[in-house]
């Protein structure tokens, strides 16, 4: 089983879901960050006191999925959240040891 | 415009001779020639005798009037100044808004308001006395007089018309040094200030005896002057001139430009310095929490402000009309003036930048509002937006001044820009509805001649004066409190936000 982490933009996340689930992706978890990469923040102004805004907002899924599944997830992503221009994330791919769905008690890969 | 003004004024002139059967024929006759004339007639006159006259719908007018600035106060400033702080402060601001005002409103009815409006005996000129402490001898049967011979108001209207001024000036001060100050202190300062500072204050520019008083005094030393009665000529100066200090120099304040808004934006500018800057500021996000808080609380006090200065009209007449014109158009005039200067300067238009615009535009607009035309209004406005949003966006900056809600820069600045602007602006020629002249015509209201030099000098002396009084009043104050008891939270509460640490909630429990 691979563990998939994923930032992208926040706007990207519906279609991304939709895709992934064409795929048969099953579940996925979702949280608002804030972080930065080759981005750079922008400037707010108040009143004339300038903030320089440093962490942009993103949207980070953390799916995990069978090994065999893994690779066309990954692709899936990077070819739906891509807009050709800076700041469209990041894909980081992890192993995971072990699953258990808790309703069930079902393991591994009968548990996603 | 100003011949639309003299005629209005000229009008209300003649609904009062209606409306006083008591008045003499021949006075009649005589309010239409000018002032030497009246004089060498001073063998004719009568003692002027008046009807005090209490007009409904004054009543009805001033009743919303108050209630309007109650709104200004709470919610509208509490909301303007609670959005721009950062969420761990939400509460703090909101609190010492609310609280400030209904601790003074209590201050107010027990001795403020005999501080403010009673007669002080020799202190006279700078402070009122003890006589209405507790509000002693005031009933429902005691009136004031207006700015119009014969219409006079309730007592108690014009008491809690004038206590929620007392109470909105020192709620505008916390904004200065807004997410440091301990609350304890700034509950037993802001009683200080207003003993101190704001009833004097207001005692100086707003203290007279009104139209039918100026009217009877005048007509008495005109015939002992006649009769060659030098002592009762000399009483009746006197008691034409035992007014306010400021009011007796011939500075015109409509609404407080300089008992509210520079006397709280100089307390300000002094609490900010003495406090000291933020922890962090300059290298931490102090960015607002929430600008929508704060536009809704900019649109109240907007709303507010119309009961702030056509109130302070304390008539619903013709000049009550002009100044509800002048407190649109002056507030959208610098609204936009900001904006367009920050677009060109900062590369974008902002919500706060014209929020505080339209805000600048009430405060200059403040003590010119019945006496300016809508045109002079609006330079007003243009000008102070502009002149208000160069000092917070650049010239505080190169102070390093942590004035945290431009209380200074808004109130100080605009106010002073707004008194010094009356003086211009009431000119008749540009507009304005001209200086008001009881005397000349005692009985009706006449428009004075307008001297700019005349003029200016006693705004400019009015504004020297609150700076000062203001400026060493409020240190000496400070300095005590401090002294006593610490102005500032410590640096844990500080971090922390003033929230949970000095109220023991949190504005958002989501």
């Amino acid at each position: 089983m691979k563990l998939i982490i994923a930032a992208i933009k926040p706007f990207k996340l519906e279609e991304v879901r939709e895709a992934l689930t064409a795929i048969g992706v099953r579940g996925m978890m979702v949280t608002e960050i804030k972080g930065f990469g080759s981005q750079s923040g922008h400037t707010e102004i108040y009143r004339g006191a300038e903030y320089a805004v440093n962490f942009v907002p993103k949207v980070r899924l953390e799916i995990v999925v069978s090994d065999a599944l893994s690779d066309q997830v990954v692709a899936t992503i990077q070819k739906t959240a891509k807009t050709d221009k800076i700041g469209d994330g990041k894909i980081f791919v992890l192993d995971v040891e072990h699953a258990v769905r808790v309703r069930t008690g079902e393991t591994d890969d009968d548990a996603l | 415009m100003s011949n639309q003004i003299k005629l209005g004024l000229g009008a209300l002139g003649a609904t009062l001779f209606a409306s006083l059967p008591a008045w003499a024929q021949e006075a009649t006759t005589e309010a239409t020639e000018t002032a030497t004339e009246t004089a060498t007639a001073a063998a004719e006159l009568v003692p002027y005798v008046y009807e005090k006259t209490v007009h409904n719908g004054d009543v009805a007018w001033m009743s919303i009037a108050t209630v309007l600035v109650l709104m200004m106060t709470v919610p509208g400033l509490a909301l303007f100044y609670g959005g721009l702080v950062r969420t761990k402060n939400m509460l703090s601001m909101l609190t010492q808004v609310f609280a400030i005002s209904s601790v003074v409103c209590i201050i107010w009815v027990v001795y403020g308001y005999s501080l403010a409006f009673s007669y002080g005996g020799s202190m006279d000129t700078y402070v009122g006395g003890f006589s209405k402490m507790f509000l002693s001898g005031v009933d429902a049967t005691t009136l004031v007089p207006t700015f119009t011979n014969g219409v006079w108001l309730p007592e108690y209207t014009f008491i809690a018309f004038q206590m929620t001024f007392a109470m909105i000036t020192p709620a505008l001060i916390v904004g200065a040094f807004a997410e440091r100050f301990k609350f304890s202190s700034l509950l037993v300062f802001s009683i200080l200030w207003v003993t101190f500072i704001y009833f004097p204050m207001a005692h100086m520019v707003w203290w007279w005896g009104g139209p039918d008083f100026l009217a009877e005094q005048q007509t008495l030393k005109l015939i002992a002057e006649a009769a060659g009665d030098t002592a009762a000529a000399e009483a009746a100066a006197a008691n034409l001139a035992a007014n306010g200090l400021i009011w007796n120099w011939g500075a015109l304040d409509f609404a407080g430009g300089t008992v509210v808004h520079i006397n709280a934006g100089i307390a300000g500018l002094v609490g900010c310095i003495l406090l000291g800057k933020r922890v962090g500021y300059g290298k931490e996000s102090m960015a607002p929490h929430s600008l929508t808080l704060t536009m809704v609380g900019a649109a109240l006090l907007w709303v507010g402000w119309f009961g702030f200065n056509a109130g302070s009209n304390l008539e619903a007449n013709v000049i009550t009309s002009l100044a509800i014109v002048n407190t649109f158009v002056a507030a959208a005039a610098a609204g936009v003036a900001w904006m367009f200067a920050e677009w060109a300067l900062k590369g974008r238009p902002s919500l706060l930048g014209l929020v505080s615009g339209v805000i600048t535009g009430l405060v200059a607009v403040t003590p010119a509002a019945g006496f300016a035309g809508p045109m002079g209004a609006i330079c007003l406005g243009l000008f102070a937006g502009a002149v208000c949003f160069w000092f917070v966006a650049y010239v505080k900056n190169m102070f390093k001044l942590d004035d945290s809600l431009d209380v200074f820069g808004i109130h100080g600045l605009g106010g002073i820009i707004g008194a010094i602007g009356t003086g211009i602006l009431v000119n008749p020629a540009l507009g304005g509805a001209g200086i008001p002249d009881y005397t000349s015509v005692p009985g009706t209201l006449q428009v004075g001649a307008y001297d700019m030099g005349f003029m200016l000098t006693a705004q400019i002396k009015a504004v020297l004066f609150t700076v000062a009084f203001s400026g060493i009043g409020s240190f000496i104050l400070f300095k005590l409190v401090d002294l006593v008891m610490g102005l500032r939270v410590k640096e844990e509460v500080e971090r922390e936000g003033l929230d949970v640490a000095e109220h023991g909630e949190r504005a958002y429990n989501m």
